[in-house]
């Protein structure tokens, strides 16, 4: 009898339970665990309490991102504490074996960029990190996700984690991306639409064509921001899109072609059954700004921010009350009406060459506007030294922008990067949390191009108008 | 880990929906290096004033919230960051459990860790508790919810009781105080003949 079809997600998970002893969860084998300096040393500190060692150095992989300077990497850290979570990574790594990226190392960046960029990142893998960003990894068509510090533990111990399985969520954008709309654009939509708990319990294969005609570093921006309605994680079947990235990476398989091989068998088969599914049209997504204190509170730029009055759900109602008192908005304000101070791009959602590229393109032959102060903070070491390669690091500085070292930055401002108290910015990060990029700090979530555009004018355009010079 | 078996204790009641880890622990206490002592830092932007001093509005520093160890919630409580950061900062308040009709995934899996009960009840039940602890508030006192967690069952003294699922594994490492790690470790055998027929290199010594 053949075997019923199966989902993308079917086959990673069946690949990898190691066991399910009665009245036990499963044991999931891990395939890639990424490591950082803010959620491993509690981690690390209970292996030496409890005398384990890691069990699969070699597939462990670490690089401090949350908690570094973006200035002059020559110059020490000033923030002692700051300073010894980072020696404390060092020391880890050094102790356990554990392969390192160093501040001061060319590779060096936030974890999920540099994981896909060496492609430590692969097809059909399980991967997690102590970060909730990790869905990321999932544009290759892996399951990656984020667990907490324990679970970190329990995974440099055992390589494997206890987990019951997720249900499927199949998330259909069709048809194609209208013209000046981005992946970051996209995914806001999505949340706007799914909710921030829509997919609380899932794991969710993005597909449709839309989907498919997004590049790779698109893809990352969508699986991203999966934990933003909720899922567990995201991802994406591979294709030739996800092979022509991986080859001739760092770490991508010796035998590049049997890799593939394996890899094109990946795919939901047809059939395929998911838990849920949600169907949605690209022509109906147009660049998004957020208004509020989650991601999922969003819309369109030609649209204004909504009153609270009209929500139908008294708890979504008393949450946009409290969002736009935070936020110092009133309903009925027009999106393009709302003025700026800070810009940020950078972030795991938006730091990659793809993203740079699209925000100095938008720049080019502009000034920042005077009452705006904007910074650009790339990924890792490696999309620094190839914006540099392009010039964009020129097109940035000559309009105004800072030019950063890598680093999550003002994402979730750890770090020197912050915004003072109702300091207005709009940010290419993944989460307007109150007080996310400094107490009191207002953030809107936009794609790359969107920032860009922001930052000239002072205030939020509609970039697909934009006049590129 | 903290065993837990049964726990009767004040209620504090927030009512806010889509609470975030960046709120429960905000990120400049994130630095540290050890796993306790984050008690002190908890609901740190609402819990302060920017000038200083307890916010006497934020509903953990009234006086029906004093010496609270179960909190009630609204949904999706503990989104975003997957910093377990959020329930030490709790569990070190003295938290035992949280109750609330939706978790974040991430959030609940660390309650487990933690020795913290995660409870999902029906956004019905989690009203009335929301309005139970409201009248004993009005009326000067605290209100109280045992949690019972050989029979997954959560009680007032005045005729409130909710039974609430939890999976059979958690529960049981919960109850027992069980060493994860050590648990997982006693299927080493079976990890080791997954890598093998994955075609992993065995493990040195």
């Amino acid at each position: 009898m053949p075997s019923p079809p199966r989902t993308l997600l079917d086959k990673i998970w069946d690949d990898h339970v190691v066991c399910s002893p009665a009245g036990e969860l499963p044991l999931l084998y891990i395939d890639r665990h990424l490591v950082h300096e803010v959620t491993s040393p509690q981690a690390f500190e209970g292996l030496r309490l409890a005398g384990r060692r890691v069990r699969r150095p070699e597939a462990t992989f670490a690089t401090p991102d949350h908690n570094v300077p973006t200035s002059d990497r020559r110059l020490p850290i000033a923030d002692p504490v700051s300073k010894q979570q980072i020696d404390t990574l060092r020391a880890n790594c050094r102790e356990f074996g554990v392969r390192l990226f160093d501040l001061g190392d060319a590779d060096q960046g936030i974890v999920h960029v540099i994981g896909p960029e060496l492609g430590i990142t692969q097809p059909g893998m399980t991967i997690v990190c102590g970060d909730s960003h990790t869905a990321t990894h999932g544009a290759l068509g892996a399951l990656a996700f984020g667990i907490g510090t324990s679970e970190v533990e329990h995974v440099l111990a055992t390589q494997t984690l206890r987990q019951g399985k997720p249900k499927s969520l199949e998330v259909r954008v069709d048809g194609r991306l209208p013209a000046g709309v981005t992946a970051k654009d996209v995914v806001l939509y999505l949340i706007g639409r799914l909710s921030t708990e829509g997919g609380v319990g899932h794991v969710i294969e993005y597909t449709g064509a839309c989907i498919r005609g997004l590049g790779m570093e698109q893809r990352m921006t969508v699986c991203n921001m999966s934990i933003e309605a909720g899922a567990r994680a995201g991802m994406i079947a591979p294709d030739a899109v996800t092979f022509d990235y991986l080859r001739g990476r760092d770490f991508a398989p010796k035998d590049f072609d049997a890799a593939v091989a394996r890899w094109e068998k990946l795919p939901s088969d047809p059939g395929a059954v998911y838990d849920r599914v949600e169907i949605f049209k690209a022509a109906d997504v147009v660049p998004q700004v957020t208004w509020g204190t989650n991601p999922a509170q969003v819309t369109g730029v030609t649209a204004t921010v909504p009153d609270p009055g009209g929500f139908a759900d008294p708890n979504d109602r008393s949450s946009a009350e409290r969002a736009l008192e935070y936020m110092g908005l009133a309903g009925g304000t027009r999106i393009v009406d709302i003025p700026l101070d800070r810009v940020f791009i950078g972030s795991c959602t938006n730091s990659r060459i793809e993203d740079l590229r699209a925000a100095a393109s938008v720049v080019r032959g502009y000034r920042v506007a005077s009452s705006v102060r904007a910074m650009v903070v790339p990924g890792s070491g490696r999309v620094k030294r190839q914006a540099e390669a392009e010039g964009l690091d020129r097109v940035f500085r000559e309009a105004g922008f800072d030019w950063r070292e890598a680093g999550c930055s003002m994402c979730l401002g750890m770090n020197p990067d912050t915004l003072a108290p109702k300091e207005r910015c709009a940010s290419t990060s993944n989460r307007n949390f109150e007080g996310r990029q400094g107490k009191g700090g207002r953030t809107h979530l936009v794609s790359p191009a969107m920032a860009a555009a922001a930052a000239v004018t002072g205030h939020f355009v509609d970039v697909r108008d934009w006049n590129y010079k | 880990m903290q065993a837990f078996t049964t726990h009767t204790g004040v209620v504090a009641a927030l009512d806010r929906a889509n609470v975030d880890t960046d709120q429960i622990i905000p990120k400049q206490f994130l630095k540290r290096i050890e796993r306790t002592g984050f008690g002190q830092f908890l609901f740190f932007d609402w819990r302060f004033l920017p000038e200083g001093g307890p916010n006497p509005d934020f509903e953990l520093n009234k006086p029906a919230a004093a010496g609270a160890s179960v909190l009630l919630a609204r949904r999706n409580f503990g989104c975003g960051s997957s910093r377990e950061h959020a329930p030490w900062a709790l569990a070190d308040s003295g938290f035992r459990a949280v109750v609330a009709p939706t978790f974040a995934d991430i959030f609940f899996n660390n309650c487990f860790q933690n020795g913290m009960v995660p409870i999902r009840l029906a956004e019905s039940d989690v009203e009335e508790l929301f309005r139970r602890a409201t009248a004993a508030a009005a009326a000067g006192g605290q209100y109280r919810l045992t949690v019972d967690l050989q029979a997954c069952t959560v009680a007032d003294d005045a005729g409130f009781s909710r039974s609430f699922t939890v999976d059979p594994f958690r529960r049981q490492c919960l109850l027992e105080g069980l060493d994860d790690i050590g648990l997982s470790l006693r299927h080493t055998a079976a990890i080791s003949a997954w890598e093998a027929a994955h075609g992993l290199p065995a493990l040195k010594g």
